[in-house]
């Protein structure tokens, strides 16, 4: 149960960090180590050098823009995340979704892009990226790329980054008018990974759903929306025959695998209570409704 | 590679510079040495026990600039500059923190195993604030697997904890 030998490096600088990732082939960020050195300390994974990224300045900021989208930097915790009153004002899933990952001694030390970087399948904010269309922002020493989330989650444990790039920051767009959400999940114990979870995001004009997106989590390779079903719900209030026919969808489009935790058909089950669920607390916090 | 960059150790041995338990440390170790295992082997301080060594049981958490973390999951080279605490500084002079009180009154522990995680968790989230719930401690808790009590003398123990030290505020 230790890490195999490794190199480290830690710098001081953004290029100087660029620069190690692009000449060390078979080189690994370390962020908070949450996922990356029980990885090593399991075997599962050797990397030859780790880049420490943990003195680069300016990584973490939490920053808000104008219009209110928010930016969440390279370092920013989860525990800086779930404190943070700029993203529970901006980003509110983000900060709904922060106090399930693990707990408080992981949520310390781990990363909200660390998370995001590492995909994990049944990790919260890979499916929070993908509802609110966040955007991620990579560098490398061949300069910036913005890339999607819709394009960036690629399969189980990969993304679109390269190995020589560094995820410098995720972007969450402004909430447009209307905007309302909800995560939901069960998970055998609080903090662990969960066996099945949905961030829902619906936005509601006069108690009809105008925008809807179901992002699963743990119930294939990597996180995932449900357009099947979304579709069923836009146009609709959300409610008894509309979200029937949005959770058969669900139930229908998703294959989740069998595991010691739980099997196919146990966690398709409960995609489709989540998708209830979740649904219906979206829409229970609708400030559309109560005005 | 840049001048700008501070390279430390590639390969062999490093030597971190920290704090631990108020006295400042220089202690070398092979650059793939966990925080835990540089207590533990280098500085002798066995008190932080080791499970799982994958984050999951919370047998090995200490305080590291303020907050809990796993030691298991913390490379020495990470320490470097920080302020380390663990359970063999919680007593002053001798005399116990009121956690340990707390849980030597409560019959907390059986085997113990579990206790220097669960009492540093709990150390740190009084820290951060000492007006804790039944409810809230029961979840700060939750990351620590106890294999022997049941959890209750231990959720107990924090609750009396928590009324010695509004006592003494
Ligand atoms: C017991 C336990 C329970 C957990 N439970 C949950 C849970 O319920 N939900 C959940 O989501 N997570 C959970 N986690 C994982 C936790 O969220 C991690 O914090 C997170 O997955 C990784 O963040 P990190 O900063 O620790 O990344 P690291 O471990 O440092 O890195 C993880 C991976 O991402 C890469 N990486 C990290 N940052 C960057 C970057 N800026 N650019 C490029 N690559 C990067 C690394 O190279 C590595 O491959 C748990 C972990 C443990 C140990
Ligand atoms: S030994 Fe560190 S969490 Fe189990
Ligand atoms: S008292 Fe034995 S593991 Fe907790």
């Amino acid at each position: 149960m230790k890490a195999p030998p490794f190199a480290y490096a830690r710098p001081t600088t953004l290029d100087g960090a660029l620069e190690l990732l692009s000449t060390h082939a078979d080189s690994k960020v370390l962020a908070g180590g949450q996922s990356l050195l029980p990885v090593m300390n399991l075997r599962l994974g050797a990397p030859s050098l780790l880049v420490d990224i943990s003195r680069i300045p300016m990584l973490d900021r939490i920053v808000v823009d104008d219009d209110g989208a928010v930016t969440i930097g390279a370092l920013v915790t989860h525990t800086a995340v779930e404190g943070s009153a700029d993203i529970a004002r901006h980003a509110p899933l983000v900060a709904e979704a922060a106090p399930y990952i693990g707990h408080r001694a992981i949520r310390n030390r781990g990363t909200c892009v660390g998370s995001i970087a590492h995909a994990d399948p049944a990790a919260e904010m890979p499916a929070v990226c993908l509802a609110t269309d966040a955007i991620m922002i990579s560098t490398s020493t061949h300069g910036d790329r913005v890339i999607p989330a819709s394009a960036f989650f690629t399969g189980f444990l990969d993304t679109a980054l390269r190995d020589d790039e560094l995820l410098a920051a995720v972007r969450f767009p402004a909430s447009p008018p209307g905007a309302t959400g909800s995560v939901v999940e069960v998970s055998r114990r609080h903090g662990d990974y969960a066996l099945a979870g949905l961030v829902c995001r619906l936005v509601v004009e006069r108690g009809t759903i105008t925008d809807a997106a179901l992002a699963y989590f743990g119930v294939g390779p990597t996180a995932e929306r449900v357009p099947e079903a979304e579709a069923l719900l836009v146009g609709s209030d959300g409610r008894g025959p509309a979200l029937d026919r949005a959770v058969e969808a669900v139930e229908a489009t998703l294959d989740p695998p069998s595991d010691v935790h739980g099997t196919t058909a146990y966690r398709r089950h409960l995609a489709g209570v989540l998708c209830r669920r979740g649904v219906a607390d979206a829409i229970a916090r609708s400030t559309e409704e109560v005005a | 590679m840049s001048d700008s960059t501070t390279h430390v150790a590639i390969g062999g041995d490093i030597t971190i510079g920290c704090t631990v338990n108020g006295e400042a440390v220089a202690v070398q170790v092979p650059v793939r040495t966990s925080l835990s295992d540089m207590l533990r082997a280098a500085l002798g301080l066995t008190g932080t026990h080791l499970g799982c060594e994958h984050g999951v049981c919370g047998a090995c958490t200490i305080i590291v600039d303020g907050a809990a973390v796993r030691s298991c999951l913390m490379l020495a080279a990470q320490a470097e500059g920080s302020d380390i605490r663990t359970i063999e500084g919680l007593a002053v002079d001798g005399r116990w923190h009121p956690v340990q009180t707390a849980m030597h009154d409560h019959h907390g522990f059986q085997c113990a195993f579990c206790a220097p995680g669960f009492m540093m968790t709990a150390v740190a989230m009084l820290e951060d604030d000492p007006n804790r719930s039944e409810q809230e401690i029961r979840e700060e808790l939750g990351g620590n697997l106890c294999r022997c009590t049941g959890y209750e003398s231990i959720v107990d123990g924090v609750l009396a904890a928590v009324a010695t030290l509004r006592g003494a505020s």
